[in-house]
């Protein structure tokens, strides 16, 4: 009923002015036409002969393959992430809480060559030894600002912990030649140009969408529950598991579905970290670029048209959940 | 000391700008005492700090049964709960709801069924408790939330204006509810109330605040 009335006042009960109307109409209408426009376009270049030839090519089916399991893993490892992340953000107010959130902001900010680039000098160029100096350094830096602004005692004391135990391991490991795309490659996960590197590359922004999802998903369900469940007897955690996550199951899966579309839609970053290689680290969205490049625009547009549905599909299962009570 | 279930020494408790001050209340085992005062006096701040929902007072001290719980966790003082807005879990049916807290202090699976039986029985429920919140009246929903908080046999029943938002009538039948229960289970009862009707049917002591 609430709900209703709620609704209710968010629209006009009143027909506007017909030429106001119009120029609404005609905005939202160009747009749509763009848009609607811009599939035709691929729609008409390419034919079945040549969409189904495309489809047949081993290549081409390996990236389809990847496509899918890298999305899925980062899908996977975004709900991962996102899940606590979004708990704490939205429950917990801690100072600072407005700077972590506008960091967690960054990858979808950033030009998506710059995740790309960051990730590759990370990998390759910086050792392990200056990876954990800044490491500690930064723990160091929150740890100082969280005394100064008389933080949570708990939490300062984790920073100054993590703070000494980087600034050992980067005085350890100071004189290695190393680089931490070595040491991944030695425990038998190299990333730089090998297709895990699509995850990685794929991970920042997917996660960064799936935070926001959790976060939202968190911030409609009533602290009151947890509150309850801790009378009867469960500790925060116990709470998050048994009466939360029940509850936000829906926003869960929308996340993991955010993060699978966005995923999908990855480029900048796969090139620059992963590559572009043909049946080795090339998925869907380099695909079509190295199509392109190779005058081949009908297998291009058949290509840009596969991953159209997967996305149109993908919005619409998240719509789907956000009908039902998930948060988006 | 003295032998009184819930003792609250000169609780002094801040909540943002806010700042209850001083507060001591004496209650004896099997009591039910009415918390009345005005619209943000703290009496709903008092209570979550009474059941732990909120960072220890700043001054003062909680003991319960004759134990000091100022700063005990909320599930390890013995206090069931019905909160002014209910919080059943959207997900759980009635049986779950109730089963909830025995069944997470490992109760074994008899005793749990035979305390959900039980209580169904005398709130009413056992035809619904295959249901789920979404589909119960607001007077169902708070007999359940009832059930809930005294399946664990609490030490101390706080209901928190648990009987807002009901017509006069339903009104009428879950206060009744909630006289029988707290006599039946001999649970000692601190009720917030804006209601003096509510305090003079269900309380043996009137307190103000404010």
């Amino acid at each position: 009923m609430e709900k209703g009335i709620r609704s209710d006042q968010k629209i006009w009960r009143v027909r506007p002015e017909w030429p106001f109307l119009l120029f609404l109409v005609f905005v939202i209408a160009a747009y749509i036409g763009l848009l609607l426009l811009m599939v035709g376009a691929n729609v008409l270049t390419v034919s079945w002969s040549q969409a189904s030839e495309i489809l047949k090519d081993a290549d081409i089916q390996h990236s389809i393959i990847l496509t899918f399991v890298t999305c899925t893993a980062t899908a996977i490892l975004s709900v991962f992430v996102s899940v606590p992340v979004g708990y704490l953000l939205s429950r917990y107010q801690f100072r600072g809480r407005a700077f972590v959130d506008t960091l967690l902001d960054i990858p979808i900010l950033l030009p998506p060559l710059i995740v790309g680039l960051s990730l590759l000098i990370l990998f390759n160029r910086v050792s392990p030894s200056a990876c954990c100096g800044m490491l500690a350094g930064g723990a160091l830096i929150a740890a100082i600002w969280g005394i100064a602004r008389k933080g949570d005692r708990i939490v300062i004391r984790f920073l100054v912990g993590g703070a000494v135990a980087f600034g050992l391991l980067s005085l350890v490991s100071s004189g290695s030649e190393r680089s931490l795309e070595d040491i991944v490659s030695e425990v038998g996960f190299p990333m730089t140009f090998h297709p895990l590197g699509v995850v990685l590359a794929q991970f920042p922004v997917a996660a960064a969408f799936a935070v926001r999802t959790m976060k939202t998903t968190f911030d409609q369900i009533s602290p009151r529950y947890e509150e309850v469940a801790m009378t009867l007897g469960c500790n925060r955690g116990q709470a998050l598991l048994r009466v939360v996550l029940p509850l936000a199951s829906k926003g869960v899966v929308a996340a993991g579905t955010m993060a699978w579309a966005r995923a999908l839609g990855e480029f900048g970053p796969i090139l620059i970290f992963a590559g572009a290689t043909r049946g080795r680290t090339e998925v869907l969205a380099t695909s079509v670029f190295l199509e392109i490049n190779i005058g081949n625009l009908p297998g291009a547009a058949a290509l840009s048209l596969l991953m159209i549905l997967l996305a149109v599909s993908t919005l619409l299962i998240v719509r789907y959940l956000a009908g039902r009570g998930g948060a988006v | 000391m003295n032998d009184g279930m819930l003792m609250l020494e000169n609780v002094t408790v801040q909540a943002g700008n806010f700042i209850l001050s001083p507060f001591s209340l004496d209650i004896g085992e099997g009591e039910c005492v009415a918390l009345m005062g005005p619209s943000g006096c703290g009496k709903t701040t008092l209570l979550e700090t009474i059941c732990g929902l909120r960072d220890g007072p700043v001054g003062g001290r909680i003991v319960l049964g004759g134990m000091e719980v100022t700063n005990l966790s909320p599930g390890a003082r013995g206090i069931g709960l019905v909160p002014q807005d209910i919080a059943l879990f959207p997900s759980l049916t009635v049986r779950e709801q109730i089963e909830f807290g025995p069944k997470l202090h490992g109760w074994e699976p008899e005793e749990v069924k035979e305390r959900v039986e039980s209580l169904a029985g005398d709130l009413g429920l056992t035809k619904l408790l295959s249901r789920l919140p979404e589909g119960l009246s607001g007077g169902e929903a708070r007999r359940v939330a009832l059930g809930r908080a005294l399946a664990l046999r609490p030490q101390l029943l706080c209901l928190d204006e648990a009987l807002s938002g009901l017509d006069e009538a339903r009104h009428d039948e879950v206060l009744g509810v909630i006289r029988k229960m707290i006599e039946r289970e001999r649970v000692t009862a601190l009720h917030v109330t804006h209601s003096k009707k509510e305090a003079e049917v269900i309380a043996d002591r009137v307190v103000l605040m404010g």
